[in-house]
């Protein structure tokens, strides 16, 4: 990938901050979440919730079914591969994907190395629980960074730990002195080029969103005021009581996250969330998948 | 000088670092009492249209900033910005085509010519393009044959991202129009 289309693919991330990217399974969700004000859908063929309930191994969604949802929509259109799943990955750059997640989510594909991202002319979007694991994720080519929130449990937790954990490294970075740095790269494993920006502007190379255990507006708004630039919301919307309505409130709050009174109007009547189920019930913990 | 950028959704901070390094003083539009201040000049980003446009009536933003662009308030929009002014506020007289180079695949950054600053860098995302424009109506720029830079009396409009690049000219074009 040249320089030029990795600027482009990080310019597109940044239309889309202080937006909300939906997970759909089907064309209708899909057309439901861009008339809620969806910024793009991230189109799969089982929510995160339910990939949790029916266990086995999860995969890339079929072709077919992604090619649907890119019909229904204008909004662009993300979807998943396995974490270092190549292959599927060229497969998602011939449909003219928007943007690839290379996602915890699925079963991953390789338990050491992930996908060789620069190879691709099609932007792609990593996990991250720290500052270490995004900007090695950054340096094999991600154009986007979201945090890795335990998906498909409607809890925050894990959320709110990444982006706290992820943005009070930056401030330590930026106290570091000059000549500290390099040792700094060494213990965080990233490339000192990388970190030497981080220090020098205060932030991540690229757009960073909030991912996983989203079910509120009020999560949704604790993210943005906690440091995220936009919001993935997976399970959170479509298996709730009233999809539409959520997710206009969801929209609604990462705009005005600062604004107590209007997510006070929003939160207000918009049925059953999402049942959900808490970081200590679960046996398999998907941001342990990637390093 | 005082500039209000619509902060609904998309790339609004990329306009207030250009403005800022242009020493012009900004703020954000996010609610109806933002616009209870005085202000010179309105910027409508990129984002995704049908999200900001969603937003302008839910926020109940959409009337009061019609009658403020109908009265004259100098407005400039980019990618989305664009779409909105001419499909929402038809405040400028074109006729514009949506993702007009198809996806992210198709986004693309040249360098060419705009009318009165000379060559610059043009940066275009999911871009839509200009397909017509009316009699009253300035093409300030085209790129392989399609109008992307046109200008109305007060609206100025154009499809590429000027933000996105370190190059401040067109906002400083923009501002000139502003105090001409």
């Amino acid at each position: 990938m040249n320089t030029e289309r990795y600027e482009l693919n990080k310019n597109l991330a940044q239309m889309l901050k202080g937006g909300v990217i939906m997970d759909v399974s089907t064309p209708e969700q899909a057309k439901i979440a861009e008339q809620a004000g969806a910024v793009a859908v991230m189109a799969l063929e089982r929510i995160p919730a339910d990939i949790r309930a029916a266990g086995g191994v999860s995969r890339m969604s079929d072709p077919k079914m992604i090619c649907g949802i890119q019909d229904a929509v204008s909004i662009p259109v993300m979807a998943k591969v396995r974490i270092g799943h190549f292959v599927e990955a060229q497969i998602l750059e011939v449909l003219e994907i928007d943007y690839i997640d290379e996602s915890e989510v699925l079963t991953p594909a390789d338990d050491k190395f992930h996908i060789d991202k620069t190879k691709f002319k099609v932007p792609f979007v990593c996990g991250a629980k720290n500052l270490g694991e995004a900007l090695r994720r950054i340096a094999e080519g991600a154009s986007m960074i979201r945090t890795k929130g335990e998906p498909g449990t409607g809890d925050i937790v894990q959320a709110v730990r990444h982006i706290r954990l992820i943005t009070s490294e930056i401030r330590r970075i930026q106290n570091l002195r000059e000549d500290e740095l390099y040792h700094e790269a060494k213990e965080l494993e990233v490339p000192y080029d990388l970190l030497k920006s981080v220090r020098n502007n205060g932030r991540l190379p690229v757009v960073n969103f909030a991912a996983g255990g989203v079910a509120t507006p009020a999560d949704a708004a604790l993210m943005m005021q906690l440091g995220a630039e936009g919001v993935f919301v997976g399970s959170g919307i479509f298996k709730s009581g009233n999809p539409a309505r959520r997710a206009q409130a969801i929209v609604k709050a990462v705009t005005n996250f600062n604004d107590a009174s209007i997510l006070a109007e929003i939160s207000a009547d918009l049925g059953e969330a999402m049942v959900g189920i808490n970081e200590h019930e679960i046996k398999l913990l998907m941001a342990e998948r990637g390093i | 000088m005082r500039i209000g950028v619509l902060a609904l959704q998309g790339g609004f901070v990329e306009h207030i670092i250009t403005l800022q390094k242009l020493e012009i003083e900004t703020f954000e539009i996010r609610k109806k009492q933002d616009l209870k201040q005085k202000f010179d000049g309105l910027i409508i980003p990129g984002g995704e249209s049908t999200v900001i446009g969603k937003l302008l009536d839910e926020l109940e933003l959409f009337e009061h900033l019609q009658d403020l662009i109908n009265k004259g308030v100098p407005t400039f929009g980019t990618c989305a910005g664009l779409i909105l002014l001419a499909n929402r506020f038809k405040a400028i007289n074109i006729k514009v085509k949506r993702n007009a180079y198809g996806r992210q695949l198709g986004s693309f950054a040249v360098n060419a010519e705009f009318k009165d600053i000379g060559q610059i860098p043009m940066v275009f995302i999911r871009a839509p393009y200009i397909e017509k424009v009316g009699n009253e109506v300035e093409t300030l720029s085209v790129v392989d044959e399609h109008i992307v830079a046109a200008r109305q009396n007060h609206i100025l409009v154009t499809a590429f991202h000027p933000e996105l690049t370190s190059d401040t000219r067109v906002h400083r074009f923009f501002i000139e129009g502003i105090t001409a």
